[in-house]
């Protein structure tokens, strides 16, 4: 079947396997590999990207169902003053470990800020608790938040 | 201190940037020319033989490549385990067998265009099996009539105790003093019997691997390894592939916590691109990572103590019993290092006896899980000297502190104990563990709340305390190598065996190197583990990176700056012993005059007597400095509940000199999490037929951000001479404390030892029903 979305701000149209997930078309299509798969089964975040703005595994995601939206993934946020903000942030508090988790948490991290560009460490912890990070420990991610949050405020 | 530039500075680590933009590549992010997909068939049942396999269906399915089992794959006996060679595990196992051994091990794979073909395909494969009896439980597992997992043709390739005749995958025993006595000489005996459970490292990234044939006939395994050099070895020697002939490279790492310090998925990309010339990937589905990878070896601990009024040990026993499920990987090692690693911390203890078996069971396979059987066996060890130091009323952090090993001492065990052969005796020369137990107990506020029982409600506050050690590398074993050679911009090629695997070791050893060199991180460039470039490295596991492989890096550095030197020296017309090196300069302190390293660098390798500043070294090491922490927990136990909840967490442990203390407090916190987690919630649910129902995360819950207590680490300092700029290990030794400090917590809290882990709310209430009958 064909889709049309948009990507990371670019129109997409694309010949789909029925059964293919976001993941897959994301991945194997597109060539766009931050989106990581950690579990398959919507658990750990490792695929998390944003749909028509909201965060989504894209491993639940069946890939038809992206038709005429809009997708946003790590490729795209990267270039976006709090994905930046965030990116900077993540490395400078020790953030990142083996980097795997990492892009899932940025796209999590992105879908807070957006809505609550001022969180609270409690807010954070809630809004980061569908990425699972095995290295970190998670401490050094909620003060990477809180220092990216901190951050755009001084510069805005 | 010393006064260093580099070293001790938390520079960001040098991947972070590509990781955090999602442009560093994984094993499963490399474009292959149309592969084939790997799919596994496993067994339903916990033990049965092949009595018929029929593949002819699966064959003749259109776009499978290749169905492999028994009756078409080369049948060496081998271990997964990802050691040095030959390896202390037994050779149980074949890449396909027609005896399986657990719900889940290998039949068949196939090979496919797509994985959806080669998982329709494995529907089809017709096997009968000859169910045989299962063996479940490891404390009947050595008696006569028990279920037997090995025939007697698995052996093990050093000379150790094995005995498949009885199940048993490797015995430990060591003693010294007289036990008899001792126990004669105490005032009471404690003795108490402790269980750990299976676990899932649970790294993000699942196993993976990929494989390709070069323009020149090689084999190129591109894989998600934390032993590239192993994993070599044991492709070629499994498949009879020359070891010139591959190359393994390790990309970017999604973590491993050593349980990507097993190959067993290599040999298969290998077997099929090897046959067929054709791209080959396998990628492991959550599940598989659960039940068909590898796990943390259950162990029964059991700790007899004879303990004077005073509180002095006279005599301790520690009897273990180690499931390593049905194969033996890691099983001699690990039980090992449940005395090793372990014991020597009270190194007062005048008679003392260790004797750890590992026995076969029908369950999933155990092997390298950071923390390898010291975890296991202190989380009696710290509670049975808390239940002392109660019995006697001494304060258990005066008790550790008086009878702990320190500076200057040593402890039999150091040198009874090995890996395999008898261990290394040593003389600890760098010990804080006092400064450790006083600043944690003071973040953690212990003297104010530890024995107070504070109510809120139905919930109880408790205070506990583990102490723990662990070791740098294995000695005389474990070897690490660098080279590095020297560009026109004062930039360095620096390229390292050593395995990073997401700890950052890139970064700490490109800070080693610029230490030596006076230059920043910057001007490293750091490649690690790639078995065509870079020299040999036993890879990442042992808590070795930073002490076997920093030191390999720290000694190739100073072979470069004598090189640097010496070219200054001619440029100069100076003496080599008025030149010293500051800031990417060479500088003669009799005339200041001053070269770029720029300059030194063009000179040699274009002006005057030409050639490479380059140099490689290699390092093994002769002792394996312990690393000491002291890991407080605070909990709330809901007495109507059982709920426990970890509400304040300190570590402060003394690795030596941090490299980088935000990378050495990321290891303590991503430890400490996992083992907080390990202690209250992980657990395999096994059904009647030994299958494992929970493999998901669904299921299997591990910590997220949501569940964390207030968490603090403390790095205290300390400087171990033999380490590089004074440093020791940290990776595993913060996953240790957890579980014995938070039971420790909860019997202050409410005045019940939970000898068996986890503490989910069913167990501690079950607990706390009996106490107060």
């Amino acid at each position: 079947m064909r889709i049309e979305f948009t990507i990371n701000g670019h129109p997409v149209n694309m010949e789909i396997d029925p059964s293919a997930r976001l993941l897959d078309i994301l991945r194997e299509n597109l060539d766009l590999t931050g989106t990581k798969e950690g579990c398959g089964e919507g658990e750990c975040g490792a695929c998390s990207v944003l749909l028509d703005g909201a965060l989504v595994n894209s491993c639940l995601v069946p890939a038809f169902q992206v038709d005429s939206r809009s997708v946003e993934t790590i490729e795209g946020l990267r270039e976006t003053e709090i994905g930046k903000a965030l990116i900077d942030a993540f490395c400078e508090s020790g953030a990142i470990q083996c980097g795997f988790c990492s892009p899932g948490f940025i796209v999590a991290s992105t879908a807070l800020l957006r809505s609550n560009p001022e969180p609270t460490e409690s807010e954070i912890r809630a809004a980061l608790s569908g990425n699972l990070c095995r290295c970190t420990g998670y401490t050094k991610i909620i003060e990477a938040v809180l220092l990216a949050s901190k951050k755009i405020k001084e510069k805005r | 201190m010393p006064d260093f530039k580099s070293v001790g500075k938390s520079v960001n680590k040098i991947d972070s940037l590509s990781l955090a933009t999602g442009e560093e590549k994984f094993a499963d992010d490399f474009r292959l020319e149309s592969p084939l997909y790997l799919a596994l068939l496993y067994s339903p049942h916990a033990h049965a033989k092949i009595k018929n396999i029929n593949i002819s269906k699966a064959e003749k399915t259109e776009g499978v490549a290749g169905v492999y089992y028994f009756g078409n794959t080369p049948q060496e006996l081998h271990t997964t385990a990802g050691q040095g060679f030959p390896e202390p595990s037994p050779y149980d196992t074949r890449i396909f067998d027609k005896r399986v051994r657990f719900v889940g091990d290998r039949v068949a794979m196939v090979a496919a265009d797509s994985i959806e073909i080669a998982r329709e395909a494995l529907k089809r494969i017709e096997v009968e099996y000859e169910i045989l009896e299962p063996l479940f439980d490891p404390e009947r597992a050595m008696e006569t009539e028990a279920p037997k997992l090995h025939s007697d043709e698995a052996y093990a390739p050093i000379p150790v105790t094995y005995d498949p005749s009885k199940n048993l995958a490797a015995e430990v025993e060591m003693q010294f003093g007289d036990l008899e006595k001792g126990f004669e000489e105490s005032d009471f005996v404690i003795e108490h019997t402790y269980k750990t459970q299976y676990a899932s490292h649970c790294a993000i990234e699942p196993h993976t691997a990929v494989a390709r044939i070069d323009e020149r006939g090689r084999l190129i395994i591109i894989t998600a390894t934390q032993v590239p050099f192993h994993a070599r070895r044991i492709v070629s020697r499994t498949l009879g592939i020359p070891t010139g002939k591959i190359r393994v490279i390790k990309p970017r790492i999604g973590g491993g916590f050593g349980g990507k310090q097993e190959v067993f998925l290599e040999q298969l990309v290998a077997l099929v691109t090897w046959e067929t010339k054709r791209p080959s990937k396998i990628v492991l589905s959550r599940k598989e990572v659960f039940v068909n990878s590898r796990t943390r070896h259950p162990m029964r601990v059991r700790l007899k103590t004879g303990v004077k009024n005073d509180g002095t040990i006279t005599a301790l026993e520690l009897d273990a019993l180690m499931n390593t499920g049905a194969y033996g990987s890691h099983a001699l090692t690990v039980m090992s290092n449940a005395g090793a690693k372990v014991l020597p911390l009270f190194n007062k203890i005048p008679n003392m006896r260790f004797i750890g078996r590992t026995v076969y069971t029908n369950f999933p396979v155990g092997g390298a899980y950071r923390g390898y059987g010291a975890t296991q066996s202190y989380f009696g060890f710290c509670q049975q000297i808390d239940i002392i130091a109660r019995k006697t009323g001494r304060d258990v952090l005066e008790y550790y502190k008086k009878w702990t090993i320190k500076e200057g001492e040593t402890s039999d065990v150091f040198r009874a104990l090995g890996e395999g052969k008898e261990g290394v005796a040593q003389v600890i020369k760098s010990c804080k563990l006092d400064e450790c137990i006083d600043r944690g107990a003071e973040a953690i506020g212990w003297y104010e709340k530890r024995g107070k029982r504070i109510r809120n409600g139905d919930r109880v506050k408790g205070m506990g305390v583990a102490c723990c050690m662990q070791g740098s590398g294995i000695p005389k074993i474990d070897m690490g190598a660098a080279s590095m050679k020297m560009n026109e911009d004062g930039s360095f090629n620096l390229y390292v065996g050593a395995t990073d695997l997401g700890t950052g070791s890139d970064t700490i050893l490109a800070q080693i190197a610029a230490e030596v060199l006076s230059v920043p991180v910057e001007k490293f460039i750091v490649l690690s583990s790639d078995t065509d470039l870079t020299p040999f490295d036993v890879g990442a596991y042992a808590s070795s990176t930073t002490y076997i492989s920093g030191q390999a890096v720290r000694k190739c550095a100073e072979k470069i700056k004598a090189q640097i030197t010496a070219v200054a020296a001619e440029m100069l017309d100076a003496d080599e012993d008025d030149l010293y090196i500051e800031n990417g300069n060479v500088i003669c302190d009799k005339t200041g005059d001053s070269l770029s390293f720029d300059d030194i660098c063009y000179r040699a390798l274009y002006s005057e007597n030409q050639f490479q500043i380059q140099a490689e070294a290699s390092h093994f090491a002769t002792e394996s400095p312990p690393p000491f922490i002291a890991q407080f927990a605070e909990v709330e136990v809901d007495t109507k509940t059982g709920r426990v909840e970890v509400i304040q967490f300190v570590s402060a442990v003394d690795c030596g000199q941090a490299i980088n203390p935000k990378l050495a407090e990321g290891q303590v916190e991503g430890a400490v999490v996992n083992g907080i987690s390990y202690a209250l919630w992980e657990k395999y649910i096994f059904n009647e037929k030994g299958e494992m129902t929970n493999p998901n995360f669904g299921d299997y819950k591990i910590f997220t951000a949501a569940d964390l207590p207030k968490m603090k680490t403390i790095i205290v300092g300390s400087f171990e001479e033999s380490g590089p700029f004074g440093a020791k290990s940290v990776g595993e030794i913060a996953i240790n404390g957890p579980m014995p400090a938070i039971a420790n917590a909860i019997y202050d809290a409410v005045g019940v030892r939970m000898f068996e882990a986890p503490f989910t709310p069913e167990r501690v209430f079950e607990r706390m029903k009996k106490a107060d009958r």
